[in-house]
């Protein structure tokens, strides 16, 4: 309880530190004119441009934790992510298609083909899931999945119709948070919610899992249906984080690696935190890719990438210790 | 006594071939069989098979007078608990943790109590606060035990919960599931090593080839004939104060191969 408290401020200190800073500087008379009434153009800059758009990456970001937390407790490995399973891949090829294909005008289509995309590559999982046991077996297939997704994608590029189509499939699989607003929230947190509950319930099939597939097998816990509703519920998480920010690496990763001591490893007690973990994460990289100085705004997919790359090779490090074990 | 596992005809094949050939055998309660045989011999597909982890080709299984095709997961789980040959954890979780796997069933304290009791009872009760992987290979098999040994499932079946470690702890674990067979579990434990399996088990069961060459005492389980012709062993079982100890050398595999 205590972590999740330490957690909660951190939070809502990221929040509120990404509410106060950002690209246009304020001064002080215009920080109290903008509390006093947010309809002010201060106001507006404070309530109606920066917060949602620090509480879009603070949901994104609870999203991909949670999701990176589920799959590593579902293929007991810490390098696991939404990424390795192609998941993330297959959700930015069918955005990249929708764009190509010249729905991206459209309201919603590219959201919708993000998640359309994310569960596809989730159902293939789970049915891979369901016949195949071994957590190696389904890195291997989820690794083929990503690369096909990612060749797709490369090929949509390749055939793409117009220099601004390039521009727009680009800008999207870099991923962002920039101009989301609080109608696009609510419309994140639809397939969100249920995918929550999905992992809330394969939770206890996770802490099994620590001890192997036979011995959970034998746990008296529905197993199979566990392993279906784990990928199924971080899909739904990860299609919905890729419909409302683009495609963005390595907080899935990062976020369970920060809070799993905390919890004594336990794979179940590692889910909440690795929201928080990965809400904080991207809430802080939203922020240094809107104030770290440059021409154009850093993309938050790459901001994460240059942080997360060094960390995915310190825990590879620190991971050696289990297999040496 | 009540028959806990029952096998019938027990089949497993791998592709064409059959890993496990219509093996009959009952396990009651109350009672340690142990199950023995050279690499290969089909000793752990048979576990897996009669716990319902590997499909079979033919046969039955009944686990405490049902088939198992009609028990649920919880029944199965109820009825048997089952330690593997593999001691990997995959997380770093503190032995008490891992011990309470085992009691799911409980409520959290009481299984925690339960997990506690089991570690104590296998000498890690000290270490009930310290990560698995921190632990040495013997600690963790301890550990590993203990969390079957909370299941208190009629039925414990172990496989080679001594292999690879010390003498002493070969003992502890082996007396620790004696212990339960005598307060009325049936327990199957597989074992490479004869002396200690002739030791603690009522019966041996020594599978060759994937099939069942005998079941009995293990004097005569382990008889100079069987031993020669299971194992390729030319020696016998010479009983001591402290138990059974295998006297036995080498037969030659084969007089005119050619030695490397």
């Amino acid at each position: 309880m205590r972590l999740l408290t330490l957690l909660a401020l951190l939070l809502a200190a990221a929040l509120g530190l990404s509410i106060i800073f950002g690209e246009t500087v304020l001064s002080a008379a215009q920080y109290a004119q903008g509390l006093a009434d947010p309809a002010s153009p201060a106001g507006t800059i404070l309530f109606g441009i920066r917060a949602p758009r620090a509480a879009a990456a603070a949901l994104t970001g609870a999203a991909l934790g949670l999701a990176g937390a589920v799959m590593q407790g579902l293929l007991r490995n810490p390098l696991a992510e939404p990424g390795v399973l192609g998941v993330s891949a297959w959700s930015g090829f069918a955005a990249a298609l929708a764009i190509a294909a010249g729905l991206g005008a459209l309201p919603g289509v590219t959201e919708l083909a993000a998640l359309g995309g994310a569960l596809a590559a989730g159902g293939v999982i789970a049915l891979l899931a369901a016949r195949f046991r071994e957590p190696e077996t389904l890195i291997l297939f989820g690794v083929a999945l990503a690369a096909l997704g990612g060749a797709l994608t490369a090929l949509v590029f390749n055939l793409s119709p117009s220099p601004i189509t390039y521009a727009e499939m680009l800008a999207w699989l870099q991923g962002s948070v920039a101009n989301r607003d609080w109608p696009d929230l609510g419309a994140a947190l639809i397939p969100m919610a249920p995918g929550a509950a999905l992992c809330a319930y394969a939770a206890v099939g996770l802490r099994m899992l620590t001890l192997g597939e036979e011995t959970a097998s034998l746990s008296g816990l529905p197993m199979a249906r566990l392993r279906v509703v784990a990928v199924a519920g971080a899909a739904l998480l990860t299609g919905a984080s890729v419909a409302m920010a683009g495609v963005i690496g390595f907080v899935g990763l990062a976020a369970p690696h920060m809070v799993r001591g905390s919890v004594s490893d336990d794979p179940a007690r590692t889910l909440v935190p690795s929201a928080f973990a990965g809400a904080i994460l991207l809430t802080l990289a939203d922020l240094a890719a809107r104030v770290i100085p440059s021409e154009e705004e850093l993309r938050l997919g790459v901001v994460t990438a240059l942080f997360g790359a060094p960390l995915f090779a310190l825990i590879a490090w620190r991971a050696a210790r289990s297999w040496r074990a | 006594m009540t028959a806990v596992l029952e096998l019938e005809g027990l089949t497993v094949r791998r592709g064409r071939r059959d890993v496990l050939a219509d093996v009959t055998l009952d396990v009651a309660a109350g009672e340690m069989l142990g199950l023995v045989g050279p690499n290969g011999a089909g000793k752990t597909t048979l576990l897996r098979a009669a716990l319902g982890l590997q499909p079979r080709a033919a046969g039955a299984v009944r686990l405490a007078g049902r088939p198992l095709e009609a028990l649920s997961e919880r029944e199965r789980a109820a009825v048997a608990g089952y330690l593997p040959q593999e001691r990997r954890v995959a997380w770093n979780m503190p032995a008490l943790d891992v011990a309470a796997l085992g009691a799911g069933a409980l409520g959290p304290h009481e299984g925690r109590a339960l997990a506690l009791d089991c570690l104590t009872e296998l000498e890690v009760g000290d270490l009930a606060g310290r990560g698995v992987l921190d632990m040495s290979g013997g600690e963790r098999a301890r550990v590993l035990l203990a969390r079957l040994l909370a299941t208190r499932a009629k039925l414990l079946v172990a496989d080679e919960p001594a292999a690879g470690l010390d003498p002493e702890a070969q003992l502890l674990i082996l007396e620790r599931l004696r212990a339960r067979a005598v307060a009325g579990a049936a327990v199957v434990v597989t074992s490479h090593d004869l002396a200690i399996a002739a030791r603690f088990c009522n019966r041996l069961a020594v599978l060759h080839h994937g099939r069942l060459r005998i079941v009995g005492a293990p004097g005569a389980a382990l008889s100079r004939e069987v031993l020669a012709e299971v194992f390729a062993l030319d020696g016998e079982l010479i009983a001591s104060p402290a138990g059974p100890i295998l006297a036995a050398r080498r037969l030659p595999a084969n007089p005119t191969a050619v030695s490397c």
